[in-house]
């Protein structure tokens, strides 16, 4: 890798650290990975003069020139397709869906190759890319706008599946997704973007040795002793109003684990949690049949079943194409669905 | 229009009823009975049925120039292909008819329009095949034994792209035309093509069928490389059928036609004129190289066997149309040229008759022998790095069959 910073002028440390968004914090860890690997470049509808629809993208095509921050014809196989060819050439492309309901028309290229060009060339052939998802609801649209479309991904054998839910997360997935040699389908909780977090952005270009997780690990964010909530992207902040709303009540005590991996994905962190507390909830606005809830609950009673307390319970958007934005309110799980939840897996 | 008219057939093999290139003429009720084995007068061709050198017309003046670089080994040399080719491809149908192998595509008939674009290619030239495509990798230097194993169910590849610059066949109908124009604009990103350095140059050609013209993956491959200047060469071989539909179910305008809605050239050659074939794909590919853009070629060509060995074209065509085909054999026409100019001789076909029974020999041997993967092989190349329900499912499929090896030695 060939780094675009001058050698030895390492900046000195100095307290950067600013309240951010996860807008932001996205934005600055792709500009990080572009100047640290010149092989890296963009692809997306609208990314370039204006940034993306949600700006994700702002000043980079001002910075890098519109060969690294391209804006393609609107065709999604198209994208997709030649960033597959551009991969094997060596580049190390980040795609930008717009939208998750206009991933299908790529959906073909990501299954059918970017996630088995390994596996075909018994290894000789990479394909490092990264797929960026704005993902989920909440915010008013209109359909094929808000859909969590996670679990068609992580069924797919040869992709990485991710999804961040603060700004620290934002910034160093994001130059680790890039880093990865894998493809990795990269799920940006797009009602949270706004949502602001403390982050040191440091000067120059980090080291992602400093990142302080693993892309593959999940993270406890708020420790509790009654019951597990297991949980991913924009649905942690639900979980973790939830646990501290239980607090203040005197209620029971609800441990949140943000798993940001969804493949693959830490069941090492997901059993030590659930043992520690005999009772899990899944969350996520995903529809929960054959989901991701389906595989946590699944993989917790085979490896936690003398643990467990109850039955899991999922909490999750019910089985139905996700509704017009007048009934979100309800689709969407919320604290009260949570805590409801929580109740049950209690009295049982 | 009368029931009398709607009842009478037009002659067959004429071009009655059609557009000068040999589509059904737009607005007939009913297509007409066309002669689907005439390209028409916009196809280049420099040797017709009968190996005789055409005169030169305006449609293929362009690429006449291209010929003049052929010297006789060159054109012995691609005769030589055309019959390994030829001989390789039925070996792989017998191996399959054996049991050898699960499925062959067999590319009978079509051996000069691939020979003729492998040939244009320069080692540094990158193609994205279709699944068909047994001559492009014979030209590229893929040892055809290599082909093989993905058919024999032993891996889904099997030979480092690479090395030769040939991408892995690709099955999904389309998929790969997008993957050429990438490749295409990552060599524009690198440099590497209008430099005017021809070891440097670079282009990519991408190949897939007549039915594959219908693909979106296709339709959007065209437009990026359109929009990108993108250094890439469509490649369409028109064997005139996709299974067992016929180019009237699958399109109105033909492939070569198409390239000028998209905004480049389009061009028809002679699929079954092996120096056509290569003097067209020269000059498409030296205009991609030198930063001219993209080119459609459609090789006019014809699957003269079945379309896999899964697939019973007798219930689709009639063998009267395999029969004219035949008399527009692609080798045949070659040998006669070349026999007729005294640039071969008997015993030169004879020498290379013996090198494709050696080659036959080869490739069955390779066949059979080839060794099954070990079975932990299925985990190991799912993903790049450390996946861990990967590692987990390998050491626990490990385990289960490890206990039964202890079960056999008690
Ligand atoms: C997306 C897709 N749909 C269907 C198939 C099944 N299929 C395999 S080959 C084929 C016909 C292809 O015809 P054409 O593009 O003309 O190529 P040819 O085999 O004649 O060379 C079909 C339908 C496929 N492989 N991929």
């Amino acid at each position: 890798m060939t780094s675009t910073t001058t050698p030895g002028a390492a900046p000195a440390p100095t307290s950067t650290a600013q309240r951010t968004t996860i807008a932001k914090a996205l934005n600055a860890g792709m500009r990080a990975a572009m100047e640290r690997d010149p092989k890296v470049l963009l692809m997306g509808e609208d990314i370039g003069k204006l940034g993306g629809v949600f700006r994700i993208t702002e000043g980079l095509q001002k910075d890098f020139g519109e060969d690294r921050v391209i804006d393609p014809p609107l065709a999604e196989s198209g994208i997709l397709g030649t960033a597959v060819g551009l991969a094997l050439r060596g580049y190390r492309p980040v795609v930008e869906i717009q939208f998750d309901g206009f991933v299908y028309p790529a959906f073909d290229q990501i299954v059918s190759q970017v996630s088995k060009m390994h596996n075909r060339s018994l290894g000789k052939l990479k394909v490092p890319m990264v797929v960026r998802i704005p993902y989920g609801g909440g915010i008013g649209a209109v359909e094929h706008h808000s859909e969590s479309n996670e679990s068609y991904f992580a069924h797919t054998a040869g992709l990485r599946v991710v999804s961040v839910s603060t700004t620290d997360d934002a910034y160093w997935m994001m130059q680790q997704a890039i880093a990865s040699d894998d493809p990795v389908i990269f799920y940006e909780p797009k009602r949270r973007y706004h949502e602001r977090g403390v982050l040191d952005l440091g000067g120059g270009v980090p080291d992602l040795a400093d990142a302080p997780h693993r892309l593959d690990e999940a993270v406890v964010r708020t420790e509790g002793s009654d019951v597990t909530v297991l949980t991913y992207g924009p649905m942690v902040k639900v979980a973790l109003a939830a646990a501290q709303a239980a607090e203040l009540e005197d209620g029971p005590s609800i441990e949140v684990v943000d798993l940001r991996s969804l493949s693959p994905m830490d069941t090492d962190t997901i059993e030590a949690s659930v043992i520690r507390t005999g009772r899990c909830i899944t969350l996520s606005e995903a529809p929960t049949f054959t989901s991701i809830h389906a595989e946590m609950a699944a993989w917790v009673q085979e490896h936690c079943f003398y643990h467990l307390e109850a039955p899991v319970l999922r909490v999750g958007g019910y089985n139905i194409p996700y509704p017009p934005s007048r009934h979100e309110e309800v689709f969407l799980p919320d604290l009260d669905r949570v805590l409801h939840a929580v109740d049950t897996v209690l009295n049982y | 229009m009368s029931d009398e008219e709607v009842a009478r057939p037009a002659a067959p093999n004429t071009l009655e009823g059609t557009q000068p290139d040999g589509t059904p003429a737009r607005g007939a009720h009913e297509p007409p009975e066309k002669d689907i084995t005439d390209g028409g007068p916009d196809m280049v061709q420099f040797l017709d049925g009968e190996g005789r050198r055409v005169p030169v017309t305006e449609v293929s003046s362009p690429y006449a120039a291209y010929l003049d670089d052929l010297d006789d080994e060159a054109l012995k040399g691609m005769l030589r292909d055309l019959i390994l080719v030829r001989r390789f491809d039925a070996e792989g149908f017998a191996l399959q008819r054996q049991g050898e192998l699960g499925l062959w595509p067999s590319l009978l008939g079509q051996e000069a329009a691939q020979v003729g674009a492998g040939r244009a290619m320069r080692p540094q030239d990158y193609a994205f095949p279709g699944y068909r495509e047994h001559g492009v990798a014979w030209c590229k230097g893929v040892p055809p034994e290599n082909l093989l194993g993905m058919f024999r169910g032993v891996n889904h590849g099997g030979w480092d792209s690479g090395e030769h610059n040939f991408h892995l066949y690709t099955i999904v109908i389309g998929n790969q035309m997008l993957h050429g124009v990438g490749y295409a604009m990552g060599v524009q990103f690198d440099g590497d093509y209008a430099t005017g350095d021809p070891e440097r140059d670079t282009a990519v050609m991408a190949f897939t069928g007549d039915g594959g013209t219908a693909q979106g993956d296709y339709n959007e491959a065209l437009v990026f490389a359109a929009v990108k200047n993108a250094p890439v060469v469509f490649f369409v071989q028109n064997n005139h059928w996709a299974i067992s539909q016929p180019n009237d179910k699958q399109f109105t305008v033909p492939p070569y036609r198409r390239a000028d809605g998209f905004g480049f050239p389009g061009v028809r050659v002679d699929g079954n004129d092996v120096i056509a074939s290569y003097a067209v794909s020269r000059a498409a590919l030296e205009r991609a190289r030198s930063g001219g853009g993209p080119t459609l070629i459609e090789a006019f060509t014809y699957r003269m066997g079945a379309h896999t060995t899964s697939d019973d074209p007798t219930k689709y065509r009639i063998s009267a149309e395999v029969d004219i085909w035949k008399k527009k054999d692609p080798i045949d026409r070659m040998r006669k040229y070349l026999l007729a100019e005294g640039i071969v001789d008997d015993d030169w076909l004879a020498a290379v008759e013996e090198e494709a029974d050696e080659l036959a020999r080869r490739i069955r041997h390779a066949c059979q022998t080839m060794p099954d993967p070990p079975h932990e092989e299925m985990f190991t190349y799912v993903y790049a790095e450390q996946h861990r329900l990967v590692e987990r499912e390998a050491a626990e499929f490990a385990a289960y069959q490890a206990g039964f090896e202890d079960e056999g030695e008690r």
